[in-house]
């Protein structure tokens, strides 16, 4: 809980909920009649509507971005490191917008809403959505909230492809398009990983074909897995010998323990848990499958998989660009393994070869996938000056 | 201003795309931007001089040129510039055939070792030279393939590479007739603009 708020903070935030109904056509044919958005706001959009950024969520990520709801919070929004008055992403000069994507479990429509053609909640027949349709709801919302134009689009990893899109599908519509440990897309490692995800959670015999809430129930213990699945490949090697190795009396140097910290002190010969990384991801993977939605995580795994905008050119990404009307910055982290830097460079090589205006760079960083969502100084820093040059170009 | 902003602007088409290896703060591609109508773009490593690309609103990629250049396409760009880096490079001569591909034209610069007084500090000294321009010890600089004007000159020849203009300044950028006439003696400083010749790569 904050005792007071942090002067850098947007400080109480309230989501606003965006009801939507004109039909939206998804790439799948099937169509959603009516959906709702869930979406928070920083800052305040200026007269002539040039200030506003969007902020493209990740798998798990929501509306809620920075701030906090009430006093009784534990923790700030997901991106609270790099939006707020004076941050990066300063509210003192930029509108700042955050939703939870279609398909999500925090407010929009998804699984767990009411399916309108048969009365009861969605659960498993809710439509398969992708990035290419979540960008289209998107500028919906931009429509209803009167930006004609984007300051910055900006995202990491599933929201850096979000902002991809944006560039592909609407360039006239963004000034500059910012993408964080992104790939063009998944490679068969990638996908393979989101299987072994999707395969915890329906093997879970209280997934019950999806249908879960109908036997009052949820598959926990897939939804669990699933995530610790998906928390390994965020972390690094590194990252994981510095958070669960410490120096002990037997290994006196940190960095020979190799995280093998023991959560008892000693070993069990048993088959529970020995090591703190295993409390860890335990602990992990419960606090998630206990706010988020089977159904959801699914449905997010399918739109990571399906990412491809090559595929509307030939497998030439370079030629998706060719009307991009933007200038781009990609970011990529040095112990990345889900998204190495050399996947943020095949996105760079395209953008060279389409002749756009792009910046990149190659952020040393020991926090792998996750560091795009912590405050590294040098990626901070680079944040903070490109932002600056957009604010000068915006004059707000 | 830099004194060889200025020699190498004369040598830059207005609007065109240029690429600078080794850009350091940008300042180069900053100048050509507002004087020239310039598109240009950097590769620098260092994160303090990327920076202030990115304050300068240039665009700027990290990357290391020792590596490749293979992520530029073919002529993407207009003029290829590598100024006060070429000496530093691993390999020379393989930098100046991926600038050559990538530009129409090119332009680069480095410190000439045939200068009179680097020539005096081997020959008196019996020690590699050590200046306030090039202040670094044998064992600790960055500068590992020296060359002369007489040497960069075979090396155009030898490549098939035209020379379009060169200039022969001293460390001030000043040029001067008598550098002129014994330019690998007394010019401190090398410009050469050129392109591939007409008979392609040798």
């Amino acid at each position: 809980m904050p005792e007071f708020l942090p002067e850098d903070s947007v400080g109480i935030v309230t989501p606003q909920c965006f009801h939507f109904d004109e039909p939206l056509i998804l790439r799948s044919g099937k169509v959603i009649k009516s959906y709702d958005l869930m979406v928070e706001t920083y800052g305040e959009l200026n007269a002539g509507k040039s200030n506003a950024i969007l902020i493209c969520p990740a798998l798990s990520g929501d509306h809620h971005a920075a701030g906090y709801h009430s006093m009784s919070d534990k923790k700030p929004g997901w991106w609270d490191v790099c939006i707020g008055p004076g941050k990066p992403i300063d509210t003192n000069h930029f509108f700042v917008v955050s939703l939870n994507n279609l398909g999500g479990c925090a407010g929009s429509t998804g699984p767990g809403s009411i399916n309108p053609d048969t009365g009861t909640w969605y659960g498993p027949d809710f439509p398969v959505v992708t990035v290419r349709d979540w960008v289209n709801s998107q500028a919906r919302l931009a429509d209803r909230l009167g930006v004609q134009q984007w300051a910055a689009v900006i995202g990491g990893s599933l929201g850096g492809m979000q902002v991809m899109r944006w560039s592909i599908s609407y360039p006239e519509r963004v000034r500059h398009a910012i993408m964080l440990a992104v790939a063009p897309k998944l490679s068969a490692q990638n996908i393979a990983f989101n299987e072994v995800a999707r395969q915890s959670i329906t093997g879970d015999p209280d997934f019950h074909a999806g249908r879960y809430l109908d036997y009052g129930t949820i598959p926990k213990k897939g939804l669990m897995l699933a995530r610790m699945v998906g928390h390994i490949t965020y972390l690094s090697d590194s990252a994981m010998r510095e958070k669960f190795g410490k120096a002990t009396q037997e290994i006196k140097e940190a960095s020979l323990n190799l995280g093998r910290d023991l959560r008892a002190g000693k070993l069990s010969f048993g088959f529970d848990v020995d090591f703190q990384v295993e409390s860890y991801l335990h602990y992990q993977g419960e606090r998630f499958s206990e706010t988020f939605d089977a159904n959801s995580y699914l449905l997010m795994t399918k739109a990571l998989d399906y990412f491809d905008p090559s595929v509307d050119y030939d497998g030439d990404l370079s030629k998706a660009f060719a009307k991009s009307d933007c200038r781009f910055l990609l970011v990529s982290y040095s112990t990345d393994w889900r998204f190495p830097p050399e996947r943020t460079q095949e996105i760079v090589t395209a953008l060279l070869k389409a002749g756009k205006q792009v910046s990149y760079l190659d952020i040393e960083a020991d926090e792998g996938h996750d560091a795009f969502l912590l405050p590294v100084p040098r990626y901070m820093q680079a944040m903070t000056t490109y932002l600056n040059r957009v604010k000068q170009e915006v004059a707000c | 201003m830099r004194a060889d902003l200025e020699i190498i602007e004369k040598w830059i088409k207005p609007g065109s795309r240029v690429l600078d290896l080794g850009c350091g703060d940008g300042s180069l591609l900053a100048f050509l931007r507002d004087n020239k109508g310039t598109i240009g773009l950097g590769l620098e490593i260092d994160n303090n001089k990327i920076d202030a690309c990115l304050n300068k609103g240039i665009d700027v990629i990290q990357q290391d040129m020792n590596k490749g250049l293979g992520n530029f396409e073919t002529h993407s760009f207009d003029t290829v510039l590598l100024t006060q880096t070429l000496q530093a490079m691993h390999y020379p001569d393989l930098l100046v055939e991926e600038m050559l591909r990538i530009g129409k034209n090119c332009i680069v610069t480095f410190p000439n070792f045939g200068n009179w007084k680097s020539r005096a500090h081997i020959a008196f000294k019996g020690r590699m030279p050590v200046s306030d321009f090039m202040p670094y010890q044998w064992y600790d600089t960055p500068n590992i393939h020296f060359c002369t004007v007489r040497d960069f000159d075979d090396f155009c020849l030898a490549k098939n590479i035209d020379v379009i203009t060169r200039t022969v300044v001293d460390n001030k950028h000043r040029d001067s007739a008598i550098i002129r006439a014994f330019p690998n003696l007394l010019s401190e400083i090398a410009i050469y603009h050129f392109a591939r010749g007409e008979q392609g790569a040798k």
